[in-house]
């Protein structure tokens, strides 16, 4: 089967969408020269009506694709940096994700919010590496972080077709991620939908995003003296909480492993709900970033931060010999 | 009973000025009377700008009102007993008691938005105003602003992709003199008219107390707008006579002379406009307007309350539901 890279599945998503729907359209920074790669080949393909190039107006071209959504089309913006997401927090979360109720069901905003480079790399410094994830979760915004190509392709496609705002993350440790798939197969993933990438009895993993590579590492690593269960929301807003406590049923035993921060984060809403409604055996962990991570720019700095693969393995052996 | 936009007559447009005071006055009753939870930013003093602006626009033409709004819905069209009701958070409102009187959308009357991140609605209008430029459909944008929006930085971002872009939008500034208590004069640098010009956007600041200067403004801006010639910003000099909000009425603030509102009173637009207009003309449209202003009350007042059931209706657009929370 040929190669897909998680970094041309989103190009490929985006790609037929816009063949599929005229009312699509990209705006974005950067646009002539597809400076990310997801619009690589669209301005010649599409045009200039349809690849909108935008100067550097976060907020203006934010609120623009919200006044272009209201007016019928669906836009699509590209965000090279993941903290332009905190700089257009309050466009997406108190404006475009507020209007569909606040006009009593009268519009909708179907705009897909998408960072192709969420999250971090290593070096980038403080205003570069923040992962942004939980907090549009906390804010009721549709929220998925691929962590696969095909389930980049699937769930970007369903983001732009969706009648809500969606944000959509690529982390950027993801893009070189390549996939074995059959371009015939490839198709819409619902939202809220998680994905058991790998199966097990004794404990079950939530990875989101680049950590899920991690994490089926780790298994296939362990898998002599424990079978891990792998679970992917791939949603982190709606959230599969029916997937996990279907997988917490057979397991009882919860590790959550997240590159968010810990205070309020993922992992926190994760191991509450958990805890609350759904079978454990023994007390449910989480490795994540601190409480409210700033990454120095020196290396060293920056990954004494990251949740590691290291963390994973100790944790995941201190919670089976809990009885 | 829908009020239709003011009729570019003389006596329509003393029918919306006086329609809109009215309506603000009602308003503030039911305020006072505890059917209207939210309070009003009541536009009383600055009735002649919606009057003219919306009289210049067709009935396609689109609407990004602003917190001040009440004006603004009325004279693009809106029906008054609708919009009182949502002002009172009622089922029968436009957006059923969920946008209040601070953020209506009235898509019945092309009334998008009224976004209450004061100035952001500039973009916004942008985005519309391109979307319907690509699409031939000869529109018109108009978004309207106080003077508190030109010192958001938001403002400029969508004066430049509209300049940029040569939308067809009209940008509408009711300088009415505070940003809630903030004089004009101690929030703004420079004028208001020099940012639309720093875009190379045609703007003229002219008394917003006359609605054929209005009107006649309006006019031309609009069809520099259809005829593809891009945007302009009109800065109205207005005045409102009510605090900024109905929590005045009990906070009474001193932010301004008694003095200085009666001046502003002296050039009232309903004055100015009523006396173009025939005593016994006027006093039939007064008689008509009381009438059906009881009628907007009572459907108001009258209308069911939201069930707290349905709280989460209308959040997204498909069958998710939040959780709720608590559990068990």
């Amino acid at each position: 089967m040929p190669k897909l890279s998680y970094l041309k599945a989103l190009n490929r998503a985006l790609g037929d969408e816009m063949e599929r729907d005229p009312s699509v359209f990209v705006l974005g920074e950067d646009m002539h020269h597809a400076l990310t790669n997801v619009t690589a080949g669209f301005m010649d393909r599409f045009g200039a009506g349809r690849i909108l190039e935008m100067p550097l107006t976060e907020q203006g071209f934010t609120n623009f694709a919200t006044g272009a959504a209201m007016a019928g089309l669906r836009p699509v913006i590209e965000f090279q940096i993941p903290f332009l997401l905190l700089l257009v927090f309050e466009q997406i979360t108190n404006q475009a994700n507020k209007f569909r109720l606040m006009s009593g069901g009268q519009t909708s905003i179907p705009v897909t919010y998408l960072c192709p480079a969420a999250g971090w790399r290593v070096g980038w410094g403080a205003q570069h590496s923040d992962q942004v994830h939980s907090l549009f979760a906390h804010m009721g915004v549709k929220t998925v972080v691929p962590a696969t190509p095909s389930d980049a392709y699937g769930l970007l496609t369903t983001a732009i077709r969706d009648d809500d705002p969606v944000v959509v993350l690529g982390p950027l440790a993801t893009l070189a991620v390549r996939e074995d798939v059959d371009f015939a197969a490839l198709a819409p993933i619902p939202l809220g939908v998680g994905r058991v990438h790998r199966e097990g009895d004794d404990i079950t993993v939530v990875a989101v995003g680049h950590l899920v590579h991690d994490a089926i590492s780790v298994a296939d690593e362990l898998a002599d003296e424990v079978s891990i269960e792998v679970f992917d929301p791939r949603s982190v807003y709606p959230f599969d909480w029916a997937g996990l406590a279907a997988s917490l049923e057979k397991t009882g035993r919860l590790v959550v492993i997240d590159d968010g921060n810990r205070f309020s984060g993922l992992g926190a809403e994760i191991l509450a709900t958990a805890a609350e409604e759904m079978h454990l055996v023994v007390p449910p962990r989480r490795i994540t970033r601190p409480d409210g991570a700033i990454v120095g720019a020196a290396p060293e700095l920056d990954v004494a931060l990251q949740p590691t693969r290291a963390q994973l393995v100790t944790t995941i052996q201190q919670v089976m010999k809990v009885s | 009973m829908t009020e239709p936009k003011a009729a570019r007559t003389p006596e329509g447009l003393y029918r919306m000025i006086r329609f809109i005071r009215r309506f603000e006055e009602r308003s503030i009753d039911l305020v006072k009377a505890g059917e209207i939870q939210s309070g009003v930013h009541a536009c009383i003093g600055q009735e002649a700008v919606p009057t003219g602006v919306c009289a210049a626009l067709d009935p396609d033409d689109i609407l990004l009102s602003s917190h001040r709004g009440h004006g603004h819905l009325l004279a693009k069209g809106s029906d008054p007993a609708v919009w009182m009701a949502e002002m009172a958070g009622r089922v029968t409102g436009f957006d059923k008691g969920r946008g209040g009187s601070f953020h209506p959308s009235d898509f019945s009357a092309n009334v998008f938005n009224a976004t209450g991140t004061v100035g952001h609605g500039c973009a916004i209008a942008a985005g519309v105003a391109w979307s319907v430029q690509q699409a031939g459909t000869g529109q018109v944008v108009v978004s309207i602003f106080g003077d508190g929006a030109v010192t958001q930085g938001a403002l400029l971002e969508g004066f430049n992709l509209a300049a940029l872009m040569k939308l067809p939008v009209v940008y509408v500034c009711e300088n009415n003199k505070y940003a809630t208590t903030l004089p004009v004069e101690a929030a703004v640098a420079g004028s208001i008219t020099g940012r639309g010009e720093a875009f190379g956007i045609p703007s003229s600041t002219l008394d917003g107390q006359d609605v054929d200067v209005v009107l006649a403004a309006a006019d031309e801006a609009v069809a520099r707008a259809r005829d593809g010639g891009g945007p302009s910003l009109l800065e109205f000099s207005t005045y409102r006579y009510e605090g900024h909000h109905t929590f005045e009425l009990k906070a009474r603030l001193r932010y301004r002379e008694e003095a200085e509102i009666a001046a502003w009173r002296e050039r009232d637009p309903l004055d100015i406009q009523a006396a173009r207009v025939p005593a016994d003309v006027r006093d039939r449209i007064d008689a008509e307007i009381e009438a059906e202003l009881d009628e907007v009350v009572r459907f108001a007042v009258d209308s069911p309350k939201p069930d707290p059931i349905d709280a989460f209706d209308y959040m997204y657009s498909d069958t998710l539901r939040p959780r709720a929370g608590v559990t068990g």
